[in-house]
């Protein structure tokens, strides 16, 4: 690795100050599974490092009043997939951490890490986008909240400023009688990455959807929410047809490229099978919560 | 660049040396603290030949830096077992003739030591899961197999 210095926070003030004092020149280390390897190949270059592991206020997964979640951008996929605060009421997003790579992957690879690469097929965005996250982000001008869709600007781009950090995520209760579910599809079991992966949350009230939300990963530039789709089931009775309607409203908010993982119309043929996966089993969840 | 102090534990012992800040954990284990157990098989997560005990967790010690190691516990293969003192699944390692060229081994070991203490009793398809991040290049997967499930059976999850 190219010679760089090293700074060492132990608080969230001292990292915004290093990164006011650093700018551009500095690269964030919160997991390092996806920053190490590029800078090992030079593809990345930083002259300065500002590793996050000293900041325990990134690390915390806070249950706040009304049993909504707050989850640090440092917390690590290992940690998501068997948290009981996460495992209870935000399922899906524990099934996504425990897709990330190996566990000695998911030991060290972080939520905030997998939604600042911003890659498309990035596994904790869908679930996220579901539960209608919010991002907490903290700069010199102070914090903002971003809902977690505004958060991805393109390919490996976000709305963070060179002088912002990505603190939290933080999810609202889903309610009584809600459920999730995230499913991708990988050529291999283990140590993939998503062709397609979709997340879908359903909230039942005397057996009517009050609230639907389908969101797709590896389709489109960023992670998107299939909303017509939403549309199609909220205010119905959820059964097994208004699923295939909603599925097949899904491909249709698709925009997916051909690549050697797969075809465009593989991808859209994924989107329909996981998103009626998804929605089937999420209902299931649903109605025994 | 100065060097910058690690203190940390290593298998048992505090540590203090002297590293790089773009040293590796992995780097420091190996260079500067002559614990050679662990390899660099990828450099880049994907192999874990580099796997270690950070804080009793399997980790890729080539995916972190020496100076993130600060206030840690860090074990390596040399700190799970003694001659003479086998940890169970080192020795079924030995009676199944696990290894063959025997780079991947300090890994998959560390892996399935780290399997066992959170899960004393896995089935077939958790132990598979759980080394799913140890490539061996000799493909000696069914004998890591056999001897994990006899190290299990012999109560290896008590133990480390």
């Amino acid at each position: 690795m190219r010679r760089f210095e090293l700074v060492l926070p132990e608080s969230l003030d001292d990292c915004v100050k290093a990164l006011a004092r650093h700018g551009s020149e500095a690269k964030l280390l919160a997991g390092g599974t996806d920053l190490l390897p590029q800078m090992k190949n030079a593809l990345l270059k930083p002259a300065v490092v500002i590793d996050l592991s000293g900041v325990s206020r990134l690390r915390a997964i806070e249950s706040g009043n009304g049993q909504g979640l707050k989850v640090g951008a440092a917390v690590t996929a290992r940690t998501l997939e068997l948290d009981r605060s996460v495992r209870s009421r935000f399922l899906s997003l524990a099934e996504s951490g425990a897709l990330v790579g190996s566990v000695q992957v998911r030991n060290l690879a972080t939520l905030g890490g997998n939604l600042c690469n911003a890659a498309p097929s990035a596994d904790m965005a869908p679930p996220l986008l579901a539960l209608d996250a919010e991002a907490v982000i903290t700069g010199p001008k102070g914090e903002r909240r971003v809902p977690i869709a505004a958060f991805f600007t393109g390919v490996r781009h976000t709305v963070l400023a060179p002088d912002e950090i990505l603190v939290e995520l933080a999810m609202p209760a889903p309610g009584a009688h809600s459920g999730g579910n995230y499913l991708r599809h990988t050529p291999r079991r283990e140590l993939d990455i998503a062709v397609v992966g979709v997340a879908s949350q359903l909230t039942l009230a005397n057996g009517v959807c009050t609230k639907a939300r389908i969101a797709l990963a590896a389709v489109a530039p960023v992670p998107l929410r299939a909303t017509a789709a939403e549309q199609a089931l909220e205010g119905q009775a959820v059964t097994p047809e208004r699923i295939a309607r909603a599925a097949d409203l899904a491909v249709e908010a698709a925009r997916p490229i051909s690549d050697q993982r797969g075809s465009a119309d593989f991808r859209r043929h994924l989107v329909r099978v996981l998103t009626r996966r998804t929605l089937t089993t999420a209902l299931a969840r649903a109605s025994a919560s | 660049m100065p060097k910058q102090v690690l203190s940390c534990t290593v298998n048992d012992e505090a540590a203090e040396v002297l590293v790089q800040p773009w040293d590796t954990l992995l780097d420091a284990l190996r260079e500067r603290m002559g614990l050679t157990g662990p390899k660099e098989g990828c450099g880049t997560g994907d192999c874990g030949a580099c796997t270690i005990h950070f804080d009793g967790k399997p980790v890729a010690s080539c995916l972190l830096l020496a100076m993130q190691a600060r206030g840690h516990v860090v074990r390596t293969i040399e700190g799970l077992g003694k001659p003479g003192a086998l940890h169970p699944v080192q020795e079924a390692f030995v009676k199944h003739g696990v290894p063959q060229c025997g780079f991947c081994i300090p890994g998959v070991v560390m892996a399935a030591a780290a399997l066992l203490n959170e899960n004393p009793h896995p089935t077939e398809e958790e132990i598979r899961y759980g080394i799913a991040g140890n490539l061996c290049r000799c493909t000696g997967y069914t004998k890591m197999l056999a001897a994990i499930t006899e190290a299990a059976g012999a109560g290896a999850g008590r133990r480390s």
